[in-house]
């Protein structure tokens, strides 16, 4: 049963994710306001896939990428960020700290699975 | 002498027979050989016949198989073209899933709190995410000065965005006459800087005909081209959902605070000292 850590400040944006990630089956989501917040799931669940917005209050997306890429325990989660930012800098930046893959809003359900999945062992 | 005379008569007589018999195994031998002859005639003709019998039976069988291979190639390409329909049309429902999702997710959103602000972050959550919008403001109504007051904005300062006077302007004509206004030449303007009097779009907020406010879009995000299909849906729910949601969202932050201030009142009155 994979589960997915979904980190985004907006409950518009969670809900819509969860609506993609339940169709993949035995998927479970769990869902993280933060970064802050999601380094406290990450502590307590074992997370298969992150995906994680950019731009969020107290810690933002990159900051979390950079964190979880420095602790040997979570270092191999693939982490795909879902962010409002387009340019090809942004998304440069994102991968050299260490996202696997960058998705830009408004996101595309199917194009979301499919992303989500191929991290799948 | 009559003896020799009766050996010799015998002999011509033996000989006579062994020449009839030898002529008569020669007529027997030739009759074998032109029999055996026809014989091979008659088996050439049979496996003749038996060739022909066999070639037509194959020729038919081919004829069936042809047949069989040419529906069967029919059917191929019946079942290809049904296949590419099953894939188009599993796209298109993949694309409506896709888009009841997000109208799903914007409704239940919009009517998931009776809070003004938070119904106000929404709003902007919706059309920052869902759309793809970058600078954008919602005007609400003010029906006292009958103008449009900046409620709420993102990627561009409450500050610089001037009210509007209803039918005057792009906006203002929005509300005036409740319909939705869209760019004709949108590429031009993907790239210039937002400017608050001339929207990309502008969307009514009503309640059947009765306008309370519109969205303004300015600028959409580097990585939004167009409007697709859905954004036109959304647009046309926020028109609706949004305006409910935000009207009866402020009527029910006035009302509490009327019956705060009432409680208070009453309070006050119940607390007053007996002579």
């Amino acid at each position: 049963m994979p589960n997915i850590l979904v980190v985004e400040d907006s409950p518009t944006m969670r809900q819509l994710i969860g609506f993609a990630i339940k169709r993949i089956p035995e998927s479970r989501i769990i869902e993280a306001t933060d970064g802050v917040d999601a380094l406290k799931k990450l502590a307590s669940e074992k997370i298969d896939v992150i995906l994680a917005d950019i731009n969020m209050p107290v810690m933002d997306g990159l900051k979390l990428v950079s964190l979880v890429r420095e602790n040997p325990s979570y270092k191999n989660i693939p982490i795909i960020m879902i962010t409002t930012e387009g340019a090809e800098e942004d998304r440069k930046k994102a991968l050299a700290i260490g996202a696997n893959a960058y998705l830009t809003k408004p996101i595309q359900t199917q194009e979301l699975m499919k992303l989500v999945t191929s991290f799948f062992p | 002498m009559e003896k020799e005379f009766n050996l010799s008569k015998k002999a011509d007589e033996f000989l006579q027979m062994f020449k009839k018999g030898e002529e008569f195994t020669k007529n027997l031998l030739k009759e074998n050989e032109r029999l055996r002859f026809r014989i091979a005639q008659l088996e050439e003709e049979l496996e003749k016949a038996g060739n022909e019998d066999r070639k037509m039976l194959y020729e038919e069988k081919i004829r069936v198989l042809e047949k069989e291979i040419g529906s069967l190639l029919e059917r191929y390409k019946q079942v290809e073209e049904e296949n590419k329909d099953f894939a188009s049309k599993y796209l298109e429902v993949e694309s409506e899933n896709n888009n009841l999702a997000n109208l799903y997710v914007a409704s239940y959103q919009l009517h998931s709190t009776l809070d003004f602000n938070e119904v106000l972050r929404i709003v902007l959550e919706i059309v920052i995410n869902l759309i793809g919008a970058e600078k954008f403001a919602i005007y609400l109504m003010d029906e006292k000065s009958n103008e449009l007051l900046p409620a709420a904005a993102e990627g561009i300062s409450l500050s610089e965005i001037p009210k509007t006077k209803i039918g005057e302007g792009v906006i203002g004509k929005v509300a005036k006459e409740a319909e939705s206004y869209f760019i004709e030449d949108f590429g031009e303007r993907g790239s210039s800087p937002a400017d608050p009097a001339h929207p990309i779009v502008c969307i009514p907020l009503k309640i059947k005909e009765h306008v309370i406010g519109v969205i303004s879009i300015y600028s959409l995000f580097i990585q939004k081209a167009s409007f697709s299909n859905i954004d036109y849906e959304l647009f046309n729910l926020l028109a609706g959902h949004a305006a409910t949601a935000i009207f009866s969202s402020r009527l029910y932050t006035q009302s509490e605070r009327k019956l705060t201030t009432i409680q208070s009142f009453l309070d006050l009155l119940k607390e007053k000292p007996k002579k």
